[in-house]
C-alpha cells in the first residue's frame, strides 16, 4: 500500500510500549507526510519522548509496526545508526553539538570528508559548511564564521546549526525534541525560522514541545498525546491557537475531573 | 584599547604562542642572569637530551587529556618497556646481529607498551572504570611487574653504544653546531625524534578523524556518540597509542643512559602533566595543544638547570618552577580566550564561581 503515490515519511501502526508493567504507549497510530510539520504536544509524562525514542531507534516497541518512507522497518534491527541511514535525524536541546569545537567540525563529525588514510579535507569541509550556513539555514550571525566555536553561538543559533546539518545530510524526517526549552523569545523566533526552512526544503518534521504558541506557528497538524494515547489529531486549518489552547486545557481538566470522581 | 584587544585576539589564535613567549622570556632571563652558561651551546644540547623523554610522554598525554581522560601509568610503562628492551637485547644480542637484536627489542618494547595501554583502554572504555583509578592501578601493577622481572636490579647495556639503533635513536649529530673542541658537542638525535613525533601527533589531532573524535569525546561524549563517533573504540585506541608512545620514551631513556633502572620514569608523572597543562591543553577535555606541550616541556625541563646556573641557591628551584607554571597558565587563560575583557570581568566578580559568572554573560547579551 505504501509504495504507490507519495508514501508517508513515517508511519506508526498499533505501537504499544510497556516498561515493565507501566503501559507507556498504547495503540499509537499516526503518520507524518512527506513534507509535513507535525507538532507533537502533550503534558509532561504523556509519552512524547518515549514515542520519539521508538521512532529514532533508541527504544524498541513492545509490539506494532513502523514504516519509514513506506518501507516496513525490521524493529529487531532498528537502532540509532539504522535510523540515520533511513534519513531520520534528531536534534536535541543540548546534546547535538560539541561546544568547544569549531562549526565546520561540528557539521562533519562522524561523517568527515577524508582521503583514504582518514585525513580530513579541511578546505572542502569548510567550504561546504559555509554553504550550509548561508544557503540552507540562512545564517547571518554577527561575526560568526565556520571557524567560530559553538560556545560563541546563542541557543537559537546552535539549534540552527544542528538543523542545517541534518538537512545537509539529506534527512527526510527531522525530529526536534523540545528545541526551544530555555531560550529567550528572540532565540525561539530564530529556531522557528529554521523549522520553516525544513518545510521549504520539502522535508518532514516532528516538532515536540509544550510551548503551544511555538508549535502552532510552524506545524501543519497537531497530534495531542495524553497518558500514552493519541487523543486528537487536528489540522491547523480547522483550529485557531485559542481553540487549540482551550481544547488542551479542557482536556486536561476533563481528565483531572474524571480521576477525582 | 580596541587595537590592543584585536591584537590579543589575533595572538590568541596562534597555537601555543603564550607558552612559547614564556619560554623565550625565560631563556632571555637566564642569558642575563647566567651568561656564562646560557651563551654557550652546551646547555642547550643538554636540554635537547634531557627533555626528549618527558616531551615524548607529554605529547602522548596531550591527546589523552584532550579526550577528557588521564593516564597515570606512563611512568611504569617507561620502566616496563625499558626492561623489555634490555632483556631482549641481552638475550638475543649474543646469538645474532646486535642491530637486529636491538630492533627486536625496540619492537617488543613498543608492543609491551601498547599492551599496557590496551588493558587501560579496556578497563576505561569497556568496563567503565574511571581512568584515574584504572591507570593508577596500572601504574602500581606494571611497576611491580618490572621490579619483579628485573629482580630489583639495574642492568647495563654494555655494547649498545656501537649499536646502530643506539646511534639512530640517541646518537649525536656533529658538525652543525660550532664546536671548538671537535666531537664534543652534537645535537642529540632523540630531540629530532621528539620533534618528529610532535609533528605527526599535531597532524593526527588536528587533521585526522581520529583526532577529531578525540576532541569531541573530550568535549561531550554523548554528542560524540549521537554523531556517530565510536567512543569506546576510540578510547581504547587512544590508550594503546599512549602506551606505545610511553614505551618509546622508555627505550630512548634506556638507550641514552645505556643502563636500565627499574625506577626509570618514576618522578616524571607530575612534570609531564605540568608541561601539558601549561601548554594550554584543557583539563576539562575537548581542547589540546601539541605546540603548547612542546614548549611547556622545554620550560619545565630548562627551569631546574637554569635556576641552578644563575648561581642562586638550589633551594629556589621549586619556588621558581611553581611561579613560572602559575604565570604560564594565567597567560594561557587570558590569551586563549582572545579577550582581555574576560579577565577583568573575572577579577570584578572575584569569588563568584566561574560557571555562574560565565552563564550570566549571554543572558545580559540577549536582554539588549
Amino acid at each position: 500500500m505504501a509504495e504507490e503515490s507519495a508514501p508517508c515519511a513515517l508511519q506508526m501502526v498499533n505501537i504499544e510500549k510497556y516498561f515493565g508493567l507501566v503501559h507507556a504507549l498504547s495503540n499509537i497510530n499516526m503518520e507524518v507526510g512527506r513534507n509535513e510539520i507535525v507538532g507533537l504536544i502533550g503534558d509532561n509524562g504523556a509519552g512524547k519522548s518515549t514515542m520519539v525514542k521508538i521512532l529514532t531507534g533508541v527504544h524498541r516497541p513492545t509490539s506494532g509496526e513502523l514504516y519509514v518512507a513506506g518501507r516496513k522497518v525490521d524493529l529487531d534491527r532498528y537502532n540509532v545508526k539504522t535510523a540515520h541511514s533511513y534519513g531520520i535525524e534528531t536534534v536535541y536541546q543540548d546534546k547535538s553539538l560539541g561546544e568547544k569545537q569549531t562549526l565546520w567540525r561540528n557539521f562533519f563529525v562522524g561523517r568527515q570528508i577524508t582521503n583514504r588514510l582518514g585525513f580530513i579535507k579541511v578546505g572542502e569541509e569548510k567550504r561546504i559548511a559555509r554553504e550550509i550556513m548561508l544557503n540552507t539555514i540562512g545564517f547571518r550571525g554577527r561575526g560568526i564564521t565556520v571557524d567560530s566555536t559553538v560556545s560563541k553561538l546563542s541557543g537559537g543559533e546552535r539549534q540552527g546549526v544542528a538543523i542545517g546539518r541534518a538537512m545537509h545530510f539529506e534527512a527526510e524526517l527531522i525530529v526536534l525534541d523540545e528545541p526551544t526549552v530555555a531560550l529567550s523569545l528572540k532565540e525561539v523566533h530564530k529556531v522557528l525560522n529554521f523549522v520553516h526552512k525544513i518545510k521549504e526544503a520539502g522535508k518532514a518534521c516532528i516538532y515536540i514541545s509544550h510551548a503551544l504558541h511555538d508549535v502552532y506557528e510552524v506545524a501543519d497538524r497537531f497530534i495531542v498525546l495524553d497518558r500514552g494515547e493519541i487523543v486528537a489529531s487536528i489540522e491547523k486549518g480547522n483550529t485557531t491557537l485559542k481553540e487549540l489552547d482551550t481544547f488542551l486545557l479542557e482536556y486536561a481538566h476533563g481528565l483531572k475531573d474524571k480521576r477525582e470522581s | 584599547m580596541k587595537r590592543a584587544r584585536s591584537l590579543i585576539r589575533l595572538l590568541g589564535k596562534i597555537e601555543g604562542l603564550p607558552v612559547a613567549v614564556v619560554f623565550v622570556i625565560l631563556i632571555i632571563a637566564f642569558i642575563i642572569t647566567a651568561p656564562d652558561v646560557f651563551l654557550k651551546w652546551r646547555i642547550y644540547m643538554s636540554f635537547l637530551q634531557t627533555v626528549a623523554p618527558p616531551l615524548i610522554l607529554g605529547l602522548g598525554l596531550t591527546l589523552v587529556i584532550t579526550a577528557g581522560e588521564i593516564d597515570l601509568s606512563f611512568p611504569a610503562t617507561v620502566a616496563f618497556a625499558g626492561y623489555v628492551f634490555t632483556w631482549s637485547f641481552r638475550t638475543f644480542g649474543d646469538n645474532m646481529d646486535p642491530t637486529l637484536a636491538a630492533l627486536i627489542g625496540l619492537g617488543l618494547a613498543l608492543i609491551a607498551g601498547g599492551f599496557v595501554g590496551y588493558i587501560n583502554g579496556l578497563l576505561v572504555a569497556r568496563i567503565g572504570v574511571p581512568a584515574i583509578m584504572a591507570t593508577l592501578a596500572a601504574q602500581f601493577f606494571w611497576y611491580g611487574v618490572t621490579v619483579l622481572l628485573a629482580g630489583g636490579l639495574q642492568a647495563a647495556l654494555k655494547t649498545i653504544e656501537d649499536n646502530r639503533v643506539h646511534s639512530v635513536l640517541t646518537g649525536r649529530i656533529y658538525g652543525i653546531i660550532p664546536d671548538p673542541a671537535r666531537g664534543r658537542i652534537g645535537i642529540p638525535t632523540q630531540a629530532l625524534w621528539a620533534l618528529g613525533l610532535a609533528v605527526v601527533l599535531w597532524i593526527i589531532l588536528n587533521r585526522h578523524k581520529f583526532g577529531e573524535a578525540v576532541m569531541f569525546i573530550g568535549d561531550n561524549p554523548n554528542v560524540a556518540r549521537v554523531m556517530g563517533v565510536n567512543v569506546e573504540t576510540t578510547k581504547i585506541q587512544l590508550f594503546t597509542l599512549m602506551g606505545v608512545i610511553a614505551a618509546f620514551a622508555g627505550v630512548i631513556l634506556t638507550l641514552e643512559m645505556r643502563v636500565f633502572y627499574p625506577t626509570q620514569g618514576q618522578g616524571m608523572l607530575l612534570p609531564v602533566m605540568a608541561a601539558v597543562f601549561i601548554g594550554g591543553t584543557s583539563m576539562a577535555g575537548g581542547v589540546g595543544s601539541i605546540v603548547g606541550t612542546f614548549f611547556g616541556s622545554y620550560i619545565i625541563g630548562s627551569l631546574e638547570a637554569g635556576v641552578v646556573a644563575t648561581g642562586i641557591s638550589g633551594f629556589w628551584v621549586q619556588l621558581v618552577q611553581g611561579a613560572v607554571m602559575g604565570g604560564s597558565v594565567v597567560l594561557n587563560t587570558i590569551l586563549g580566550r582572545g579577550d582581555i575583557a574576560v579577565l577583568s570581568d573575572r577579577v570584578r566578580q572575584w569569588g563568584i564561581p566561574m560557571r555562574a559568572a560565565s552563564r550570566e554573560a549571554p543572558s545580559s547579551d540577549l536582554g539588549t
